[in-house]
């Protein structure tokens, strides 16, 4: 009879009981000074206690590693909470505009700011008078022509970019990168001064959709070349070695592949594009009423309506102002859910 | 009797010449590429050719002088005019450069937290919540940094002039804190955070990881290993997401707009209330503009254009380069 002996697995690396006891000892500490001198001195408020907390938390830990372990130790401490102090700050901003958009913007929210528009009322009326409709309608359309004119553009950039790779290959990778930088009302301006001012003469949906669509094709293009990349390339000599030409290829087993990828480029270029606003305001007139035609009249749009009432300033319209953020904001955010979504499943089945 | 003639047929001709199908694809597609070309420059010529009238008249005061004003009679022809961006240029710098300085730190630190501190799943959804903050539109950030942020950000101005007036940056003869390039600097920190956090990781994540074990094999501590592996490698990519970051916040306009006093005058005081922008300047004028002053303000777009292309051009090569030379 022999008995067997098994190892306890152990985890050396881990922190012992007594360690994890120290930290929150030193967390609790620290916390406690920074309640101390909000109350002692003539500091006060949220920036005091944040701010005195990290203090004496990167200090106090710090100084005990050094008692323990030496400096090098301590100065790891020390940056370990730095590097803490870096992400949060990072989140708070999120979680603030999160916040004040949905308190704001939830008393602004009825059934009737969809099913009318704002051609009977002014952002200074009472809530119950007008709605978004228009902005809403206008938005899509413009986003429709947008999408329309743009995902051929970008999707053929990243074709020759990952397909051909041709003699302009660096260079118009080079532009389309530098492209994305290009401020948003400098497209504005440009379809301003080459198309409405010398052509139509007037303000449409269309122009605001033909600035957007300057806007878009960076980011269609950067996303599908990316995604284009991640195809293997033994698929396309599968396809090549089939007889097929590299049309058929490209066609046939590339995109097809790429599919959900491209769907994703598509989808993060609408967000990149739903809340633009500076071009918005130069191109489009932004009317109160709903118009069906892009190519003719004022057309409103939720940016528009946002600044608008913004601008207004009474108490109606900043609730307004915030109603329509939030419906943008929970379009943009359903759209980029669904864009990680497609995207985090596998880009060939 | 007939001999029958064994015909051989004739082998087919070896070629590399694309069929006729992969000729009308490949045109298409450089088409479709060279149309994106093409738009940059269409860009650059159409302003240039909309501004050339008053950047002629102007000459290089232009971008020197900062007086903007235009005087026309009842006929609307115009009878004086002066445009000259220095002062929205000064301030497009300023408000830039404040945004850099606040967020380079904070996104350095927040994308060392993701590479090498935080546990898989706090990753996964911080890497979420930054993307999607890229994706917030602009105007989002006007509004909530008016409401919300300004009176917080005053408060820390007024602190900064209190105890740290001494330096130089912090002076100000006026004490008038509202709308100024430092409240406009912080929304566009905020607002450029994510796309540094997002280069940097990028950039940090290509550490060589055999340099990481060895570092930590010879018993460095985490921030020894950083600071012997992942800053070195890294350096210059991060220098190149913090001018992606400037470009962005060279051609802000809604939300710098919002929450901006513009003024023409140069004021490099970051705390006083008094600041400029050239996209701001291009909304802000546009509204009641002559086609005279119309063309000015393309003339603006071109200089901002050119501006901003330069940067990001830069930032793009030094990214790119750091991401090649993996080691």
């Amino acid at each position: 009879m022999s008995t067997t002996i098994t190892a306890v697995p152990t985890k050396p690396w881990q922190a012992s009981k007594r360690e994890r006891a120290l930290d929150t000892g030193i967390f609790l500490a620290a916390i406690t000074t920074s309640f101390l001198v909000v109350a002692l001195t003539s500091m006060k408020g949220k920036l005091a206690y944040f701010t005195i907390f990290f203090i004496a938390y990167a200090l106090l830990t710090s100084v005990f590693k050094a008692t323990q372990r030496g400096s090098a130790a301590a100065k790891d401490a020390f940056v370990n909470s730095l590097v803490a102090i870096g992400a949060i700050v990072t989140v708070i901003p999120v979680a603030s505009i999160l916040d004040t958009v949905l308190r704001k913007g939830l008393p602004g929210i009825s059934f009737n700011l969809f099913t009318h528009d704002m051609a009977l009322a002014t952002p200074t009326d009472p809530l119950n008078n007008g709605g978004l409709l228009h902005a809403i309608t206008g938005t899509l359309t413009m986003v429709a022509i947008a999408l329309f004119l743009s995902v051929p553009i970008g999707i053929l950039t990243a074709l020759y970019l990952t397909e051909i790779k041709g003699r302009f290959t660096g260079p118009i990778r080079f532009l389309v990168q530098a492209m994305s930088g290009v401020p948003s009302i400098v497209a504005g301006l440009f379809i301003l001064s080459a198309i409405l001012y010398p052509i139509t003469k007037a303000y449409s949906g269309l122009m605001g959709s033909l600035s957007l669509t300057i806007l878009m094709i960076p980011t269609i293009a950067r996303t599908s070349e990316e995604v284009l990349n991640l195809i293997p390339n033994e698929l396309r000599e599968a396809g090549t070695a089939l007889g097929g030409t590299q049309w058929r290829t490209v066609a046939m087993i590339v995109l097809p592949a790429a599919r959900s990828g491209l769907v994703t480029a598509i989808i993060l270029g609408v967000a990149r594009i739903a809340g633009e606003t500076a071009p918005i305001l130069l191109l489009t007139g932004g009317g109160d009423k709903v118009n069906p035609n892009a190519f003719s009249g004022p057309m409103g749009s939720l940016p528009y309506y946002i600044w608008k009432s913004f601008n207004a300033g009474s108490p109606e319209a900043i609730t307004r102002a915030w109603a329509g953020l939030l419906v943008l904001v929970g379009l943009v955010l359903i759209l980029f859910t669904s864009a990680r979504y497609l995207g985090s499943r596998k880009v060939a089945k | 009797m007939s001999v029958q003639e064994l015909v051989i047929p004739k082998p087919r001709e070896i070629t590399t010449e694309p069929r006729f199908s992969d000729k009308v694809f490949r045109g298409v597609v450089t088409t479709g590429g060279l149309s994106s070309l093409l738009l940059l420059g269409l860009i650059a010529l159409f302003l240039g050719y909309r501004g050339f009238e008053v950047l002629r008249q102007e000459g290089i005061g232009f971008i020197t002088h900062a007086d903007w004003s235009i005087s026309t009679d009842d006929a609307g022809n115009v009878l004086d005019s002066h445009f000259g961006l220095a002062a929205m240029l000064v301030g497009t710098i300023l408000c830039s450069l404040i945004a850099v300085a606040i967020a380079l730190p904070i996104s350095v630190f927040c994308a060392l937290f993701l590479n090498f501190y935080a546990p898989g799943w706090l990753k996964k959804i911080m890497v979420t919540i930054i993307d999607m903050m890229a994706a917030f539109p602009s105007i989002l950030f006007g509004i909530w940094g008016f409401l919300v942020l300004m009176p917080s950000v005053e408060y820390w101005a007024k602190l900064l002039h209190k105890y740290l007036g001494f330096m130089p940056f912090f002076k100000m003869q006026v004490p008038f804190y509202t709308r100024s390039p430092f409240v406009a600097g912080v929304v566009l920190a905020i607002m450029i955070i994510p796309i540094i956090t997002s280069v940097s990781r990028e950039i940090f994540s290509q550490a060589p990881l055999d340099r990481i074990q060895a570092a930590y094999a010879l018993g460095a501590t985490r921030w020894a290993m950083i600071k012997a592996v992942v800053i070195p490698h890294g350096r210059s990519g991060v220098i190149g997401g913090a001018m992606l970051g400037l470009g962005r916040a060279m051609g802000e306009t809604v939300a710098v707009f919002t929450v901006l006093n513009i003024v023409f005058q140069i004021n490099w005081q970051m705390l006083l209330g008094a600041g400029g922008n050239v996209a701001s300047l291009i909304i802000l004028k546009f509204g009641d503009a002559s086609p005279y002053e119309i063309k000015a303000l393309m003339a603006a777009g071109l200089v901002l254009f050119a501006m901003t292309l330069i940067v990001n051009a830069l930032a793009n090569l030094i990214v790119r380069t750091t991401g090649k030379s993996g080691r």
